[in-house]
């Protein structure tokens, strides 16, 4: 315990530094207060030194990820005579790809965190969520430990396109483990949250298919934010929601965060990365560039990205 | 994916930023502990795990809302596209029973020895059919649900045992409709026709079993689904639904006996057979020939029950069993 409170100590003054730098007067609202820019860094440092003595939910131990993909060449993947001389000479499919995707990567996480997880498109930041939510099948070496089970909400994670709505919203609950009697309940507040029926009223009962991306996203969201989730992984899932949405779901984001849970947000969107995480991690070819506090990781990420 | 793009771009970029290329430091704890020592510390789970059997059972009646809303909705959506929407659930059968009407009762007007033919080939084709979709759909319940297996966790098997709910929702439906043409073809209502409904728990079990085991050969080879259809209509050839195997057995007097042990405990040929049982009354007949074929049209092995529920218990259970082991990979790669 000792060691880490004296980690948390000595993150503190490092955070300081790009604190001075870009300082503001301007105030800026957050869950209904206004704060200066000083005092949103003061509390953020604050919740980071916390969380450091909370107990972890997400733990990484030099993870890697391969992923085997038949039939990358291309050429010889659909030919039927392509198949029959494979069968005839017994040879393994010559089109199997190994793609090492996670390169051995470790870190922790813990009860009260949010971590943004940024890198340039390919760098494994939306394997790495699938290997968290144990949608993905870890190496022998190393693996993934959780406490419970981990929701993954992700942009193109569609539910059942055939099926209305109001439908989804009930098998998305019941799937998350919640009691009918408790989905009656919160039903209409999950309607309400996604704003999906403001416009006309009936959308919710039309089938999914016919949505727009947009509101179909932000029904996902709602369907996922309804309950209070150890491990909230969130996929690019906040980028298509109206202006509106947006700061609702970053309200909620931090209402599970500081109901100890800890949110995993991948976004290409650095200023939603900012907003939301307190803490990020940069991802690039598989590996872990940098981990940290989110104003030191995402400056030096768009350093690098700029640069 | 487009992993190996990165690697190829990455060099270059390296050597602009040589301050960050070492791995950071991780958490003071994992150091000390390594990740299996906090695991172990903290209670977690290793993420995906599957568990034990009995756990895993567990795990599927906790789950039991969600797989019958996800089976009724499914059922629902099936023809929510078409103008007379959930009347095809009653259509559809009756449908099939005028068709075979048509070309069995009036075009060839053959009984083939076989008494009530109409309600004996009827029972033989729902009865099957209840197997072969079960088995057709579950064979693509993991390929054509991707989307919610990699979305959502919830134990797999839902789906092939929603599947089977399903057809056993459509079913029920189709029997409605086989009682109502028995009654109208003079079949007494005796109370042998409230022994179908066990016989068709025991064969929605044995149904679930076939679902899920071909839900994991279909996951692991997609190709599967091209292939069961000739498979079940091979099968189909060998139960009996629109013939007697008995009797053509009975014309050829070389079969070896074990074929003919195998023909008569085929099991959806079992359960057609104990199903028409209860439904058709054999009439008294003073022609042997004649009688000597309804015996054989009729013909239930010995302990027919007994042979039910073993054939629900194996399969049933084996393929649970062969499915569960499958569970971390379903969705994956």
């Amino acid at each position: 315990m000792a060691d880490e409170k004296a980690v948390a100590k000595k993150a503190v003054p490092k955070k300081s530094g790009p604190v001075a730098t870009t300082a503001a007067a301007d105030l800026i609202v957050v869950d209904g207060e206004e704060l200066t820019r000083e005092e949103i860094l003061e509390r953020r440092a604050k919740r980071r030194a916390e969380a450091a003595k909370n107990t972890p939910t997400v733990v990484v131990d030099n993870l890697h990820v391969h992923y085997r993909i038949y039939g990358g060449s291309g050429a010889t993947k659909g030919a039927a005579t392509g198949a029959l001389n494979r069968m005839i000479h017994r040879r393994k499919h010559d089109a199997l790809r190994d793609v090492h995707a996670i390169k051995g990567i470790s870190f922790v996480a813990r009860r009260g965190e949010s971590i943004g997880l940024i890198g340039s498109n390919g760098s494994g930041k939306s394997t790495l969520l699938r290997a968290i939510a144990g949608l993905l099948p870890a190496e022998k070496v190393g693996g993934v430990y959780t406490d419970g089970q981990p929701s993954l909400l992700g942009v193109n994670a569609a539910l059942m396109n055939d099926l209305s709505g109001e439908r989804n919203v009930v098998l998305g609950c019941l799937a998350m483990g919640l009691h009918p009697t408790e989905i009656k309940e919160k039903y209409q507040s999950i309607i309400d949250f996604s704003g999906i029926d403001e416009k006309s009223p009936n959308t919710s009962l039309r089938p999914m298919k016919t949505y727009s991306a947009g509101q179909a996203a932000r029904l996902r969201f709602s369907i996922a934010a309804t309950k209070l989730h150890d491990v909230l992984l969130i996929d690019e899932a906040l980028a298509t929601g109206d202006a509106g949405f947006q700061r609702r779901s970053e309200d909620r984001i931090r209402e599970l965060r500081r109901n100890a849970g800890t949110v995993f947000v991948v976004s290409h969107s650095i200023n939603s990365v900012r907003d939301i995480c307190d803490r990020a991690i940069w991802l690039e070819a598989g590996l872990i560039r940098m981990d940290g506090d989110v104003d030191e990781v995402t400056a030096a990420y768009e350093a690098w990205s700029n640069g | 994916m487009s992993g190996t793009q990165t690697v190829a771009a990455e060099p270059e970029r390296k050597s602009a930023d040589p301050g960050d290329v070492s791995l950071p430091p991780v958490d003071p704890e994992f150091q000390e502990l390594g990740g299996s020592g906090m695991a172990a510390k903290y209670g977690l789970s290793v993420a995906g795990k599957r568990p034990n059997p009995v756990a895993y059972a567990r795990r599927l009646w906790v789950a039991r809302h969600f797989i019958i809303t996800w089976a009724t909705a499914r059922n629902q959506a099936l023809y929510s596209g078409s103008r007379l929407g959930q009347l095809w659930q009653v259509l559809t059968p009756i449908l099939n029973v005028g068709v075979y009407y048509l070309i069995f009762g009036v075009l060839l007007g053959t009984n083939r020895g076989v008494p009530d033919f109409l309600v004996y080939l009827v029972t033989g084709v729902f009865i099957f059919n209840f197997m072969q979709t079960a088995m057709l759909y579950g064979s693509r319940a993991i390929s054509d649900n991707l989307n919610l297996i990699r979305a959502l966790y919830f134990p797999r098997a839902s789906l092939p045992i929603a599947i089977t709910i399903i057809q056993l929702q459509q079913l029920l439906i189709a029997m409605a409709i086989l009682a109502a043409v028995a009654l109208a073809k003079g079949e007494p209502f005796t109370w042998h026709w409230l022994l179908i409904a066990p016989a068709l728990c025991l064969q929605f079990v044995f149904n679930t079993g076939l679902a899920l085991l071909v839900a994991r050969f279909g996951a692991i080879l997609t190709d599967t689904s091209q292939l069961l259809p000739f498979i079940l209509r091979t099968w189909l050839y060998g139960s009996g639904v629109f013939y007697s195997i008995k009797k053509m057995v009975a014309q050829h007097p070389n079969v070896p006996a074990v074929v003919t042990w195998i023909l008569d405990h085929n099991p959806p040929l079992m359960f057609i057979q104990v199903i028409r049982d209860q439904l058709i009354r054999v009439p008294a007949s003073t022609d042997p020939k004649v009688a000597a074929d309804y015996a054989n049209a009729m013909y239930v092995p010995a302990h027919a029950w007994l042979w039910l529920v073993f054939w629900a218990l194996v399969v049933g259970i084996g393929g649970y069993l062969y499915f569960w082991q499958g569970e971390e990979t379903y969705g994956r790669g």
